[in-house]
């Protein structure tokens, strides 16, 4: 609407909504002229995730309805205002009996047909059909009948379907076809018995999903959620035998404290550790060690590629959901990207051999818990070519959400905790891998290293701002010593396939380019808590992950003491033998279905 | 798939409300219910090639595959007679698009068919005046006699029974189609009669392949 106003050959319209005469610019819906108006309509199905360029507009779900007014012929008639674009001399009312009633009915007539569990479904307090019931004072469900009884989905150690939550509002469709162009999902079937799901109704776990879990983080109600992991960390938790160790994501302590009724943005590093540790974890390690070692692998591998005219560009492949989008969508690529494994298997793959061997444990008693930002990421802890002597390099996967779980579950008051600090020697971090939450700070950090190396001068300005900023797909020209290197950075997995179409064709001369699966990285995870359509979330954790940066001593990855330990002891080079055998991995070309 | 009948809290006072309610009833026992949706496995059934090339032959004869899928699933719905999975992701390849999509649109109409048919389709119309003239019952009865629902399949593969709009013979009502051949003013005594004309065909043609 900004550009809208900015435009100056656009004619502007004069209608009326409820008793307020409004000026309004041409082309705009009636839903958007009230939002201005500061009149609230109730949406459902409408999803504006302008940042993304993401808009579903299939006025599916008749919950917007309101009355056009037209005392002429005496013919008032409801229309949903989140379609209805504005006319000059229109009067609106969204306040009309008739307008109420019809809203409600939509809810009603939806709930006749949605099982009634919300006490038991992972939605709880969190579902927007729910909070709709509550906002329209639904009262009563005046029509009882058939209802849909479809098996849950639960095929996929990340996503789980259950189609009969399903109101058909196809936001997950939009997700997934327009913004990922993974096209995994689609409506199927007709009339009373329509849902959303994938191709020949087969389990998602046979279907070419990504599991980037954006799906999961627009889904109004709970028909698409995360598999559930909780029970299997408090099992391990309660086993005296195991050592259980837990480290977390750089994006979750930039977005936990949203679940505690903490501003968005608000930085809770200190709580979360003490949480964790309070929870009964053996060692609070954090992932970010992981994503430092990331960086050694990764701009020694850059150097040595660049160094030896070997395959450019480099992709980064820390996000699972991406890698499992180009062994479908683009199978001829799958030598281009990076072999390391991502930050939290490297860290797994640590924790059971050189921590192991530290601290003198039976790697099979250690069991590793990631708390991810990610669904992708549970999924990805299965793969089988991730496993080491038999066991797995991570053993189970939570999100951020089910952390959040967690920590109420046992009784913990997460706002009144003090901070401590994460358990050495794997919790000593950087500023470098702090901004791997975020879209373009992987490749940041690998340049912060391979700058350094490269030209064996102190880098004095740590940020390199020309790969900051939201867009979608980014393009950027570093210069390291005598030599320009050309980036790209790509968000979104719909963004991440116009550069993969580009190297394919021979067309990009990218000498590195990281891809993110989420639209702005993994602040914007599908595990992350749920945004409920407002990106100025993402935005402000964002700015969270950059402050939690710039308050670190030490911003360089190849500077952490315990990184320059563990080669020193265990691993040698980096890129060198073990670290190919521990830290590295591959991929395989697969079906796209 | 769990049903529960709807029930309609009218109030019943009118006599005209109840004459409606009793319309709706009926229409709503008799009329097709909306299919499950099941996961749709591969047939195995191998096509030979001549008949993707076909379709392929078809498809790029086409100025332009824009808005053209429901075209395209026409054509090999005839080509193939149904469009198992195989058919699905072979047009989404083709054409560039998910498989999602195209099973979308597939699982969307009511005239595509995902499972072979049987030899014969005895198509019941439940047209309006086909409707009040005693359609429902003659459906009812070639359910009866042949053992199955609406949009199934006997089991020796013989027979399916659809039920269809108004096919234009309102003249005739009720009508009753199997394959391209029409019988008006259909009686349920007829029924019988009708579904024996093709088995004894179909006895007919086995006896002569034995000799």
């Amino acid at each position: 609407m900004e550009q809208d106003n900015q435009c100056e050959n656009k004619k502007t319209l004069n209608i009326q909504i409820n008793d307020q005469k409004l000026t309004v610019p041409e082309g705009i819906t009636v839903l958007e002229a009230s939002h201005e108006a500061g009149v609230k309509i109730p949406t459902l199905c409408h999803l504006d995730l302008h940042d993304l360029q993401m808009y579903n507009k299939t006025a599916s779900c008749r919950v917007c309805m309101v009355e056009l007014l037209d005392p002429k012929n005496n013919r008032n008639k409801l229309v949903p205002s989140c379609v209805t674009k504005v006319q000059d001399g229109m009067a609106v009312r969204t306040d009309t009996i008739r307008a109420i009633t019809a809203r409600r009915m939509a809810v009603e007539l939806m709930l006749s047909n949605h099982p009634n569990e919300c006490f038991t479904c992972p939605k709880n307090l969190e579902c927007e059909l729910q909070s709709l019931a509550e906002e329209l004072n639904v009262r009563q469900i005046r029509w009882e009948g058939e209802r849909m009884v479809y098996p849950k989905d639960m095929s996929s150690d990340a996503i789980v379907k259950d189609a009969n939550k399903c109101i058909y509002c196809r936001r997950c469709e939009t997700g997934c076809n327009e913004v990922q162009t993974c096209g995994i999902l689609s409506g199927i079937g007709r009339g009373f018995n329509a849902f959303v799901g994938p191709f020949a109704n087969i389990p998602m776990v046979e279907s070419s999903c990504t599991y980037c879990g954006q799906c999961v983080q627009v889904c109004p109600t709970a028909a698409l959620t995360e598999a559930f992991h909780t029970d299997k960390v408090w099992e391990a938790i309660n086993d005296p035998d195991k050592h259980v160790i837990v480290q977390t994501a750089p994006a979750i302590r930039v977005a936990l404290g949203e679940l505690f009724g903490m501003e968005a943005g608000t930085i809770v590093t200190g709580k979360m550790v003490t949480a964790l540790k309070r929870m009964g974890f053996d060692e609070v390690f954090d992932t970010n060690f992981g994503a430092d070692l990331t960086i050694m692998e990764e701009a020694s591998e850059l150097i040595y590629r660049l160094k030896n005219n070997k395959t450019l560009p480099i992709l980064t492949n820390c996000c699972p959901a991406w890698v499992k989008f180009i062994e479908h969508q683009f199978p001829e690529l799958i030598h281009v990207p990076s072999t390391c494994k991502s930050p939290h298997i490297m860290l797994g793959t640590i924790a059971k051999t050189y921590y192991a061997e530290k601290k003198g444990l039976d790697p099979d008693n250690i069991v590793v818990v990631s708390v991810m930002p990610c669904i992708a990421k549970k999924a990805e802890a299965k793969r089988a070519e991730l496993t080491k002597d038999e066991h797995n390099n991570v053993d189970i996967v939570i999100t951020t959400r089910e952390l959040g779980a967690m920590i109420k579950e046992a009784g913990i008051e997460f706002e009144r905790l003090p901070d401590s600090e994460f358990d050495n020697p794997l919790g000593e971090t950087t500023g470098a891998s702090v901004i791997f939450g975020t879209a373009g700070g992987v490749i940041e950090a690998a340049l912060r290293t391979a700058h350094e190396w490269m030209t064996g001068e102190k880098l004095e300005k740590v940020e390199f701002e020309e790969l900051r900023g939201m867009e979608g797909v980014r393009r950027a020209t570093v210069k390291i010593g005598d030599q320009e290197l050309k980036i790209g950075i790509a968000s979104g997995l719909g963004n991440a396939r116009e550069i993969l179409e580009d190297i394919r064709d021979g067309k990009a001369d990218y000498h590195a380019i990281e891809i993110m699966a989420c639209p702005g990285g993994c602040i914007a995870g599908g595990g992350q808590p749920y945004h409920h359509g407002n990106h100025e979330v993402v935005k402000k954790r964002r700015e969270a992950i950059y402050e939690e940066d710039r308050r670190k001593k030490v911003r360089k990855s190849h500077e952490n003491k315990e990184i320059l330990e563990l080669y020193k002891k265990y691993l040698g080079d980096p890129f060198g033998d073990m670290a190919h055998e521990l830290l590295h991995t591959h991929f395989e070309e697969r079906e796209r279905i | 798939m769990q049903k529960v009948r709807i029930k309609f809290h009218i109030e019943r006072k009118n006599y005209s409300w109840q004459i409606i309610y009793k319309y709706f009833e009926k229409l709503v026992n008799v009329m097709t219910k909306p299919q499950d949706i099941d996961v749709m496995k591969p047939t195995g059934q191998e096509f030979p090639k001549e008949k993707y090339d076909e379709l392929e032959a078809f498809i790029n004869n086409l100025e332009t595959t824009k808005g053209a899928l429901i075209e395209i699933l026409h054509k090999a719905q005839e080509i193939f007679r149904y469009l198992p999975r195989d058919v699905q992701l072979f047009i989404a390849r083709k054409l560039g698009i998910p498989g999602a999509e195209v099973f979308g649109v597939v699982s969307f109409y009511s005239y595509f068919t995902t499972k072979p048919g049987g030899k014969h389709t005895v198509s019941v119309c439940m047209g309006t005046a086909c409707f009040v003239r005693g359609a429902d019952k003659v459906i009812e009865k070639f359910k009866e006699v042949l053992g199955i629902e609406s949009n199934e399949t006997t089991e020796d593969g013989l027979f399916t029974i659809k039920d269809v709009r108004c096919i234009g013979a309102c003249g005739l009502a009720p009508v009753v189609m199997v394959d391209g051949k029409v019988y008006g003013r259909v009686k349920v005594e007829d029924v019988d009669g009708i579904i024996n004309t093709y088995r004894k065909q179909e006895e007919q043609n086995a006896d002569k392949v034995l000799r």
